[in-house]
């Protein structure tokens, strides 16, 4: 079983979808951030017995190799940023056409996290951007490995954003830092005015949230100011970008704020 | 069903300290606003120790409450979930407990004989 994650390490998989002639070499693994750690052991030279303080965070390996991943981000330039939310608020449909929006003002490509499938890779691939599908099987998030592991594949460029689109989940991916220089939230408004507050965790590591589907407010009952006002309740002050990805309303803004980005945790 | 995950990661944090001498008694500290559910953990260790040093240790989870202080007005008041609030009305509220997730120390077992 993998060290970090509860899924069956063999379960993972990590592909590049082929994209143009001058990336059909097989890819450098050597050029991503470290992806293991050597299985450690205590410095123990006499029996061990009664009570034996540990005092060991429990997140403490991911955490580490997320600290590889953003100093390996940091020294590149490169931005990555995790968009997390529930199955179907719309991460995909929103990453096509950001691409559509950014290209080519500047460099993106996408590691896209899933339990199966090439769904959403194909999805991307079809924008024109490098794309890594990373298959978790049993897996329920991206962990700092896996992120890794999919940026040996993808081998961005420096200066460049990458977008790492979780596993659809509203729980399980908020535990796990990756080394992303901001976690993006999306909910969609159909999804109801009270996910955050059932689902806090999440809400609560987020450095900004987009409130999808906007154009569909009029068919739905939820009132977008106390949304708003949710997503504040256990986020004290997070920026907050209502827009809809069909429409294009509030893409300008979402835009615009992904220019401010710095490769380093804001 | 991120507690398999964590689950396995008290093994890893035992096993990198105590080796593979038999452990009696492992006690965990999982704060209340941490989103870990102490049960599912409670299901999950017996899978993950099953074949390692652990097997049948019993596992005791310490479940600090939330705690906080509000910078606005100063009060220092529990937090029983993870909404941010004051009852001044202050949602500029610091966390001082409750998000703790961690092995805090092990029992070994008595060597046999």
């Amino acid at each position: 079983m993998c060290g970090t994650c509860g899924c069956g390490e063999a379960d993972v998989r990590v592909e590049l979808l082929a994209f143009g002639p001058d990336r059909s070499g097989g890819p450098d693994r050597s050029r991503g951030p470290d992806q293991e750690e050597p299985a450690g052991h205590g410095h123990r030279h006499e029996p061990l017995t009664g009570v034996v303080d540990i005092e060991t965070a429990l997140l403490a390996k991911n955490d580490h190799l997320a600290g590889h991943n953003r100093a390996w981000l940091a020294e590149r330039g490169i931005v990555a940023l995790n968009l997390m939310s529930s199955p179907g608020s719309g991460k995909t449909s929103l990453l096509a056409r950001t691409i559509a929006e950014l290209t080519p003002s500047r460099p993106v490509s996408v590691i896209e996290g899933d339990q199966e499938t090439r769904i959403d890779a194909e999805r991307i691939r079809s924008t024109g951007a490098p794309v890594v599908q990373i298959n978790t099987g049993a897996g329920c998030h991206l962990d700092a490995d896996m992120l890794a592991r999919g940026l040996a594949e993808l081998r961005p460029p420096d200066g460049s954003l990458v977008f790492v689109e979780n596993v659809g989940n509203l729980v399980c991916p908020a535990l796990f830092d990756l080394g992303e220089a901001a976690r993006i939230v999306v909910v969609s408004v159909t999804e109801g005015e009270d996910k955050p507050l059932k689902y806090p965790q999440m809400f609560s590591v987020a450095d900004l949230v987009l409130i999808n589907k906007v154009d569909l407010l009029p068919y739905v009952d939820v009132q977008l100011p106390r949304l708003v006002a949710h997503c504040r309740a256990v986020r004290p002050g997070v920026r907050v970008l209502p827009l809809s990805v069909t429409t294009g309303e509030g893409m300008a803004a979402w835009c615009d704020w992904l220019l401010t980005c710095d490769p380093v945790r804001r | 069903m991120h507690e398999l995950a964590i689950t396995q990661g008290v093994v890893d944090a035992v096993t990198e300290r105590t080796g593979s001498a038999p452990v009696a008694v492992v006690r965990v500290r999982v704060g209340r606003l941490a989103g870990v559910v102490p049960d599912a953990m409670r299901f999950c260790f017996e899978l993950v120790t099953a074949g390692t040093p652990l097997e049948g240790a019993e596992l005791e989870i310490e479940q600090p409450e939330g705690r906080a202080r509000c910078r606005s007005c100063g009060r220092n008041f529990a937090l029983p979930d993870p909404v941010l609030l004051c009852r001044c009305g202050s949602a500029d509220v610091e966390v001082l407990a409750g998000r703790e997730l961690g092995v805090a120390s092990v029992v070994m077992a008595e060597p046999a004989g």
